[in-house]
């Protein structure tokens, strides 16, 4: 391999890089040529090594107390709302209007505190735990300098980057199975199972029920692909990770106020939350799919948006933590 | 080597910047500014030789850590090109930094993973770690450093000490061509920083390029073989130690019963700065045989006891480039 192909292995994108990285080092050693230049020269990095930062990223992700306690937290919720429902109508009271939605049917079918927990989770709970894991995802690796290492290993700035964004969605997946989980149990401890009716006052079986539901925790789940770009971003513009998790929490919290607003009414369909409740629309006869359509597209929008923006600032970005 | 001693700090490197073959960093102009306008880094043309174990000395913000980030690519030069292993950085940080270990600026660990854990970390972090030998490789690498026994334990329990040794591990994963340290013995106790520079020693005996910062000359004199003296974000002079110190000429030390005189006579002999402190003069030796300056000395009546040289050391270079002392923060 002469050193003009050398170097045009080192322009090429970063998949090919990897699986020429043993030539260029032939190359390079040929002027230097030490004892243990040789060794490096000699195996073919496989282009699958470059997944074992994802795959200690999940681990690790997943072993933080932090995150275990987030999960906890939304574990919670839907035990403290069937707790809730049982005690309100043990009394033989109706259980009165009001509530999130779903909630006056949880006694008929426990099946329905999934639904409920979901609806209660999807405002606040499941995006806070989302923008505390991206909003740190960066930044947070700066505040303990661990940065500057991962990219001398060298982890490569796009490739973090990717690895931090995937195991973002990928706790979003969990953290949204999570809550469904535990109300499932919940709901199936407290109340009846069996069939059920939709929206549309339609009877679909208990199975096909369950089938829904879990289509409604990954909608939910995908619901939360923008504020996972969004605190992506936030997360690179800062070397803070407390800064970057409440600058991401302070957005929520914004958007969802703004949104309630109703002289804004001609920007609210760009908010990302605007769509966020359409997953109930899966529990029409048939599925009224518009909003849910809707919802996805404005997520992969948030996504290119952010996710290009946090690029550009992190691959251009000087690393002085 | 005279040429050396009368370098001024402005006329730059007296040892060019030629970046040949064998060299593992090469720098040309080499320049950072901050966004706070801060100039950390003022036209550096550093010629690291490979096998050296090479020194990077200068006082506290004199521009050190900021030439080790752009080397490692985790900054943008302003201006100036680095090459590390004869490619262009940042460009070929991916092809480069596999062969390069580094501690910058201390260590960095996870508080909540074990010391095998960080490690296992780190190196999945490089695409062009093995992960079959990855246990291996760390076990290996905890080893050296000393660390077996603590490999279980959470880093957020480790002392200062383990953690600096921990962050060597993580430059040891993989046989590196350079190994790159920033001030790796800061905060240290003696007995670390012994431990530390065994290492680097064993390190360079074993044909690494060690490039080694620090702002302590006398650590610098002890492990390095080459040298560069930074102040200010200005690279004074470069070169092997040895000639550095030679380059600051020794000191005539005379002790005598009669220092007035002897100041008088050794001043007539051509000594210049001389200074008298009790019972020793001490001046910069003059240009002739001193067996002649000891005998004017003799035969103009003064009693000799003690008449030698005294070595420079770095640190007189220093002084003797600098006009200042080295503890001065630029
Ligand atoms: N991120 C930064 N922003 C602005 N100035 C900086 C930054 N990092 C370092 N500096 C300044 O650059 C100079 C050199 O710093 P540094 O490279 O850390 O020196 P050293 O490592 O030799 O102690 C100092 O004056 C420091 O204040
Ligand atoms: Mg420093």
């Amino acid at each position: 391999m002469s050193r003009a192909e050398a170097s045009e292995v080192s322009e090429a994108s970063e998949g090919s890089r990897a699986s020429g990285i043993s030539e260029v080092s032939e190359v390079t050693d040929v002027g230097v040529g030490s004892g243990t230049a040789e060794v490096v020269g000699l195996w073919k990095p496989s282009p699958l090594w470059a997944l074992g930062l994802l795959r200690n990223e999940l681990v690790t992700t997943l072993r933080r107390w932090r995150t275990l306690a987030l999960l906890g937290v939304l574990a919670a919720v839907p035990v403290l709302v069937g707790i809730a429902v049982k005690i309100e109508t043990s009394d033989g009271a109706s259980g009165g209007g009001g509530g999130p939605a779903f909630v006056t049917q949880i006694t008929n079918n426990g099946l329905f505190l999934v639904f409920t927990a979901l609806a209660a989770t999807l405002p606040f709970f499941l995006p806070m735990a989302i923008g505390v894991i991206a909003g740190d995802a960066i930044a947070g690796e700066a505040n303990a300098g661990t940065l500057r290492y991962l990219l001398v290993a060298p982890a490569g700035r796009t490739r973090l980057l990717l690895t931090k964004y995937a195991t973002t969605l990928a706790f979003c997946v969990v953290a949204t199975l999570v809550v469904a989980l535990s109300a499932l149990i919940v709901g199936s401890l407290l109340f009846p199972l069996g069939e059920l009716t939709t929206i549309s006052g339609t009877r679909i079986s208990f199975g096909e029920g369950l089938g829904r539901a879990f289509l409604i925790a990954l909608i939910v789940a995908a619901s939360l692909i923008g504020i996972a770009a969004l605190g992506l971003f936030v997360s690179t513009l800062t070397s803070s990770g407390i800064a970057a998790m409440a600058t991401t929490v302070g957005l929520l919290i914004t958007i969802q106020i703004l949104d309630q607003i109703p002289q804004l009414h001609a920007i609210q369909p760009y908010f990302f939350s605007h769509y966020w409740l359409s997953f109930a629309d899966l529990m029409r006869d048939p599925v009224y799919w518009d909003d849910l359509f809707r919802n996805l597209g404005l997520q992969g929008l948030y996504a290119a948006v952010f996710g290009t923006a946090a690029w550009a600032r992190f691959t251009t970005k000087d690393i002085t933590a | 080597m005279a040429e050396l001693s009368t370098a001024e700090p402005d006329t730059g490197p007296a040892t060019g910047p030629e970046a040949g073959p064998d060299t593992v960093i090469a720098t040309r102009a080499l320049t950072k500014r901050f966004r706070g306008g801060q100039l950390a880094v003022d036209g550096l043309d550093l010629a690291v030789p490979a096998g050296s174990v090479f020194g990077f000395l200068g006082p506290n913000g004199s521009g050190k850590t900021t030439t080790i980030r752009m080397l490692m690519g985790l900054i943008e030069p302003t201006s100036g090109t680095a090459r590390v292993l004869g490619q262009a950085m940042p460009r070929a940080t991916r092809t480069v930094l596999p062969q390069v270990g580094a501690l910058i600026e201390g260590p960095a660990l996870y508080g909540f993973l074990s010391g095998r854990d960080n490690l296992l970390r780190y190196d999945s972090a490089d695409p062009t770690a093995d992960p079959r030998t990855r246990r291996a490789r760390v076990a290996a690498a905890l080893d050296r450093v000393g660390l077996t026994a603590a490999a279980s334990k959470k880093a957020k329990a480790y002392s200062l000490g383990m953690k600096q040794r921990l962050g060597l591990a993580a430059a040891l994963l993989q046989p590196r061509r350079l190994l790159v340290l920033d001030e790796p013995t800061n905060g240290l106790d003696p007995q670390g920083m012994r431990e530390i520079r065994s290492l680097v020693r064993e390190l360079a005996s074993d044909g690494t390029t060690v490039f080694l910062s620090s702002h302590l000359l006398d650590e610098i004199e002890q492990v390095c073989s080459h040298a560069a003296v930074m102040a200010r974000g200005r690279l004074i002079i470069q070169g092997p130690v040895a000639e550095l110190a030679a380059g600051a000429r020794g000191l005539l030390v005379v002790t005598t019963p009669d220092p007035g005189d002897a100041a008088r006579v050794l001043k007539e002999q051509g000594m210049a700065d001389v200074v008298v402190e009790e019972d020793r003069v001490t001046g910069e030796p003059p240009d002739r045989d001193l067996a002649e300056v000891n005998a004017a000395l003799v035969s103009a009546g003064v009693r000799v006891r003690g008449f030698g040289l005294e070595r420079a050391s770095l640190e007189d270079a220093f002084v003797a480039l600098t006009g200042e002392g080295f503890d001065v923060a630029g």
